[in-house]
C-alpha cells in the first residue's frame, strides 16, 4: 500500500494519502458512530458534561499540558543541538537509544521510578530533608505531574528535534565552518530555521500527550483538584457508562487541544528546502571549549533525567526473582503476544505515517488530532457498533493493532516528516524533469532518503504500542493479554516484586526493538 | 487496506475461541484477578468441570463494574450464562437492569455477616475494608475512623479515587455510614493526610509498599497474603471502633443463563467446598460458604470488625452521585 505513494510530491492529493486518512476516519469515527448511537437513548449525560467543575478540569488540563509542553520543548531544544553538534562521540548512539524507552513504559512504572528518587521515601529524601529544614513531602503536585511529563517528553522531543537537524545539508555546515561563523549565528541562520519548521509538529505531541495524561495526573496530582478531562471521559464510559457525556467530553477535549495546536501552527514556518544535492557526506565540527562546556552540560542534564528513573525501575526489578519470572508460561505468552502486536502495530503505524506524509502537511496535521481521541472512545464505540455483528473476542486483537497503529502514526509522521520534506524538496523537479516515478523513485531515490527516519519511526511506535493497554477494557482480555497487562495483574494481586521484575523485562525488551529498528534503518555509509 | 484485514484474519484465526466438541459449555464472565493463574479461576474451574462433565468458559473482564457494563451492552443477546464479580455496590443496579433471573438455589451453605436474603444474587466471598498500616512507620496506628480523619497531617495515607476503584468507593461510603451528613467535613480534615489519590487499588498498594506513605485503603484481610506468602508480619491492619464497611461480592444467574441447566449448577457448587475452599488464598477474601479446608491460623490474627457498616444497595445506587460530587468539592478546596 506503500508502493505509490512517493507520488505525493505532485500537487494532486495521492491514493495512499487518501486511503491512510480514511482508515483513520473510519476508525474514529466509526467510534463515534457506536457511541452516538448508543448515547442517543439516553442524551441527559451530554447537557449535564460541562458543568463547573468540568470546565476547571478543563482548566486545568490545559494549564498543566502547556506547562509541560514548555518544560519538554525548550530544554529539547538546547540538547538536540548539543547532541547534533557532536555527531560522534562516545555513548552518543545509546543516549539515543534510551530516549525512546520511556515511551514504553506503562505510567505507573514511570511514575514509581520517578518516586523512587523524588518521592517522600526516595534516593533524595534524606538530601531534601536537610535542605528544607524539615520532613520532604515528595513530589506530589503540579511539580510531580510536570516532571514525569517531562521525563516521558523531553527525550521524545529531544530524538525529534535531532532527527529535524539531520536534514540540515552537510554543506551548510561546512559553510558555517569555513566562514567561522560563531554558535549564535550558526543557530541563527541554520539550525533555528530547521527546528522552527518541527517545532510546531513537536510541541503539538507533547501537548496532546499530556492532556490526555491520566494515571500520572491522578497518582502524582495529590488529590483530585489535580485532574483532567481524559479522566471523567474514562470514567463516563468505563464506570459510568454514560456514551452521551463520554462524546461531549471527548469533543471538547479535541476543540480545545484544536485551538492550541492551531495557535502552534501560527509559531512555527514553513521550510523552504534546499533543492542542491549535498556534496558533503560529514560533518565539520568546530565548537569552541566553551561551547563544549555547555553541551555537555545540556546532554548529561537530560541523561540524568532519563536514567536517574530508569535506573530506580532497573534497581527495582533486580530484586525480582527474573529467572523464575522469564520461566512462566503467562510471560513467554505475553511476551509473545507483545511483541506481535507491535511488531503489527508499528508496521501499519509507519505504513501510515509515510501514505499521509506525502499526502501533505495539512492532511497529515489533521490525521494527528487522533491523539486527543481516548483508546477508550474507540474501544468502546467500536465494541457497542460490533457486538451484535460479531464475535467481540474475535476483533480484540485486530482492534488493539488498529488503535495502537493510529495513535502511534502520529510521533511516526513527526519522524518522518522533516526528512520527506527535505527530500522533497531536493529531488522532484529532478525527478519530473528526468520522469523517475512509482517504484524505481521509491527504490531509489526516497529509500535511501528516509530509511533511517523510517526506522525511528518504527522504534517509536513499537515502542508505544508495548506499552500501551488502554483500548480492550470492554472488549476482555484473555485473547490480548500484553506485558503491560501482565504488570498491571501482578500489582493487583499484591505481587509488586514481580511487577517491578516485569517492568525492567518490558524496558529492556523495548531497548531490543530499538536496537533491532537501529540496524534497518542503518546507511551503508556509517 | 490490505495489511490491515490481512492482519485482522491472521488475529482472527489466531482469536478464534476454542470450540467445545461435544461437551455441554457453562460460559462465565467474571472479572481479571479471578481468572488470573494464582487466582481462583483455575481451581474451580478445574473442579466444577470434574463435577459436571462440561466445559467451563471464563471471560474476564477488568472489575466488576466493567462486569456489569459488559452485560448492560450485550442486554438479552449476552453469552454470559453466568456474571461473578459484582459487588453489593451494584446489585441494585444490576437488578434494575432486568438481566438478571432468581437463582433459585438453597442458600442454606451462604454465610455472610449480617445474613443474607436477596434472591437473586449469590455471595461468592466477603471482605471489610481497612486501613493497613506498616507496622515499621507507625507505631500507634488510628484507633478509629475518627482518629484516622483528625490525627497527625504528617502520617499520610493513600487513598483510591471513588470515581474509579471499588475500594476507594467503599471508603467514601464508610465515611458516610459513619459521619452521615458531616461526611463533607470529615473530608476537609482527612485531605491533610492524604498523599494522594490513586486511579486504583494497584497504584496505591504499590505507593504503600514502597514506603512512600505508612498507611493505605485497603482490606482487613491484607496483611494474611503478607502473613502467608511472605511470611512478614510487617503490614497490620488497623481495627477501627465504628466498625468496618463490608464489602460482599455476588454472581447471579442471567436471564439466558436460567436456560443452561449448568448454571444453576454452577451456583449450587459455588456455595460449597470445591469452590469455596479456593477462596481464602487466591482472592485474600473471606468465604462466603461451606469450607472442608480449614482457613490458615493467620486469618485467625486479622482485624474483628467491632460492627458491620453496610449501606443498603438501593441507597447506594440512589445517591452514589451526589455523594461523589461532595467528595470532589471537599477534597478538590
Amino acid at each position: 500500500m506503500t508502493t505509490r505513494s512517493t507520488a505525493g510530491a505532485a500537487p494532486a492529493t495521492p491514493l495512499p494519502g487518501l486511503a491512510a486518512l480514511g482508515f483513520v476516519g473510519l476508525v474514529v469515527g466509526g467510534a463515534f458512530a457506536g457511541l452516538i448511537a448508543e448515547g442517543a437513548r439516553d442524551p441527559q449525560g451530554a447537557a449535564a458534561a460541562l458543568d463547573g467543575y468540568m470546565l476547571r478540569v478543563a482548566g486545568f488540563t490545559l494549564f498543566q499540558a502547556a506547562a509541560s509542553t514548555v518544560l519538554s520543548v525548550v530544554p529539547a531544544i538546547a540538547v538536540a543541538r548539543a547532541l547534533s553538534r557532536h555527531p560522534r562521540f562516545f555513548g552518543r548512539s545509546l543516549i539515543l537509544k534510551l530516549f525512546a524507552v520511556p515511551l514504553a513504559l506503562p505510567a505507573i512504572v514511570a511514575a514509581m521510578g520517578i518516586l523512587s528518587l523524588f518521592g517522600r521515601a526516595g534516593w533524595f529524601a534524606a538530601a531534601f530533608s536537610a535542605m528544607t529544614g524539615g520532613t520532604w513531602p515528595g513530589i506530589y503536585g503540579l511539580s510531580g505531574i510536570l516532571l514525569a511529563h517531562v521525563f516521558f517528553n523531553l527525550p521524545l522531543a529531544a530524538r525529534l528535534f535531532a532527527e529535524a537537524l539531520e536534514t540540515v545539508p552537510a554543506d551548510q555546515w561546512r559553510l558555517s565552518s569555513q566562514l567561522g561563523m560563531r554558535a549564535g549565528i550558526v543557530f541563527r541562520l541554520i539550525e533555528w530555521p530547521v527546528l522552527r519548521a518541527a517545532l510546531p509538529g513537536v510541541a503539538g505531541l507533547v501537548f496532546m500527550l499530556c492532556v490526555t495524561s491520566f494515571t500520572i495526573v491522578l497518582t502524582l496530582g495529590g488529590g483530585p483538584a489535580a485532574s483532567t478531562l481524559e479522566v471523567a471521559i474514562y470514567q463516563a464510559l468505563r464506570f459510568d457508562f454514560d456514551p452521551a457525556r463520554a462524546v461531549v467530553l471527548t469533543l471538547a477535549q479535541v476543540a480545545l487541544t484544536l485551538i492550541v495546536v492551531a495557535f502552534l501552527v501560527r509559531i512555527g514556518a514553513n521550510l523552504s528546502g534546499d533543492a542542491n544535492l549535498a556534496v558533503t557526506n560529514r560533518r565539520y565540527m568546530a565548537a569552541s571549549g566553551s561551547e563544549r562546556v555547555f553541551d555537555g552540560f545540556c546532554i548529561a542534564a537530560a541523561l540524568l533525567l532519563v536514567a536517574g528513573p530508569m535506573a530506580a525501575i532497573v534497581a527495582a526489578g533486580l530484586e525480582a526473582d527474573l529467572w523464575r519470572l522469564v520461566r512462566e508460561a503467562s510471560f513467554l505468552r505475553a511476551t509473545a503476544t507483545s511483541l506481535v502486536l507491535a511488531t503489527a502495530s508499528a508496521t501499519l503505524a509507519a505504513a501510515l505515517a509515510w501514505s499521509l506524509t506525502a499526502a501533505g502537511r495539512r492532511l497529515a496535521g489533521s490525521a494527528s488530532f487522533v491523539l486527543v481521541v481516548p483508546p477508550i472512545v474507540i474501544g468502546a464505540g467500536w465494541f457497542v457498533l460490533l457486538r451484535t455483528v460479531a464475535d467481540v473476542f474475535a476483533i480484540a486483537p485486530a482492534m488493539v493493532v488498529a488503535v495502537n497503529a493510529i495513535m502511534a502514526m502520529p510521533f511516526a509522521l513527526r519522524a518522518i516528516r522533516p526528512a520527506h520534506d527535505a527530500a522533497a524538496a531536493r529531488h522532484d523537479r529532478l525527478c519530473a524533469a528526468l520522469g523517475i516515478g512509482g517504484w524505481n523513485r521509491l527504490r531509489l531515490i526516497d529509500w535511501p532518503a528516509l530509511r533511517r527516519p523510517l526506522a525511528t519511526a518504527l522504534t517509536f511506535a513499537a515502542a508505544l504500542s508495548l506499552g500501551d493497554l488502554g483500548v480492550i477494557a470492554l472488549f476482555g482480555s484473555d485473547t490480548v493479554k500484553t506485558l503491560p497487562y501482565l504488570l498491571y495483574e501482578r500489582m493487583g494481586s499484591y505481587r509488586t516484586a514481580d511487577a517491578a521484575g516485569l517492568a525492567l523485562l518490558l524496558g529492556a525488551f523495548c531497548l531490543l526493538l530499538i536496537l533491532a529498528a537501529d540496524r534497518l534503518g542503518r546507511t551503508e555509509d556509517t | 487496506m490490505r495489511i490491515f484485514s490481512l492482519l485482522l484474519t491472521a488475529f482472527s484465526l489466531l482469536a478464534a475461541p476454542h470450540v467445545a466438541a461435544a461437551k455441554d459449555t457453562l460460559t462465565v464472565y467474571t472479572y481479571e484477578s479471578f481468572t488470573a493463574e494464582w487466582g481462583p479461576g483455575p481451581q474451580v474451574e478445574k473442579a466444577f468441570e470434574a463435577e459436571c462433565g462440561c466445559d467451563v468458559k471464563f471471560v474476564a473482564v477488568a472489575d466488576g463494574v466493567a462486569l456489569l457494563n459488559r452485560v448492560k451492552l450485550e442486554g438479552k443477546a449476552t453469552k454470559a450464562d453466568i456474571v461473578l464479580g459484582l459487588d453489593t455496590n451494584l446489585t441494585a443496579e444490576a437488578k434494575a437492569s432486568g438481566l438478571f433471573a432468581p437463582s433459585g438455589i438453597d442458600m442454606a451453605n451462604v454465610n455472610v455477616p449480617g445474613g443474607w436474603a436477596d434472591d437473586t444474587f449469590v455471595p461468592f466471598d466477603y471482605g471489610y475494608f481497612a486501613v493497613v498500616y506498616d507496622t515499621q512507620a507507625l507505631k500507634t496506628p488510628p484507633a478509629s475512623l475518627k482518629e484516622l480523619v483528625e490525627g497527625d497531617p504528617e502520617q499520610k495515607i493513600v487513598i483510591q479515587d471513588p470515581r474509579t476503584s471499588t475500594p476507594g468507593l467503599g471508603l467514601l461510603l464508610w465515611v458516610k455510614a459513619v459521619y452521615g451528613d458531616k461526611a463533607a467535613d470529615a473530608w476537609k480534615l482527612l485531605r491533610r493526610r492524604v498523599l494522594t489519590v490513586t486511579p486504583g487499588w494497584s497504584e496505591s498498594y504499590g505507593l504503600f509498599t514502597k514506603g512512600e506513605a505508612p498507611m493505605v485503603l485497603s482490606y482487613t484481610t491484607s496483611p494474611a497474603y503478607h502473613m502467608i506468602s511472605e511470611k512478614t508480619d510487617r503490614y497490620q491492619a488497623a481495627a477501627f471502633a465504628e466498625g468496618h464497611y463490608l464489602e460482599v461480592e455476588v454472581a447471579a444467574l442471567t436471564v439466558n443463563g436460567e436456560k443452561n441447566p449448568l448454571a444453576k449448577k454452577f451456583l449450587a457448587f459455588m456455595t460449597g467446598p470445591g469452590f469455596q475452599d479456593a477462596i481464602p488464598e487466591t482472592n485474600w477474601m473471606f468465604p462466603a460458604g461451606r469450607i472442608d479446608k480449614p482457613l490458615d491460623p493467620a486469618f485467625d490474627r486479622l482485624v474483628k470488625p467491632a460492627r458491620t457498616l453496610l449501606l443498603p444497595s438501593e441507597e447506594v445506587a440512589a445517591n452514589r452521585k451526589a455523594w461523589v460530587d461532595e467528595w470532589l468539592s471537599a477534597m478538590s478546596k
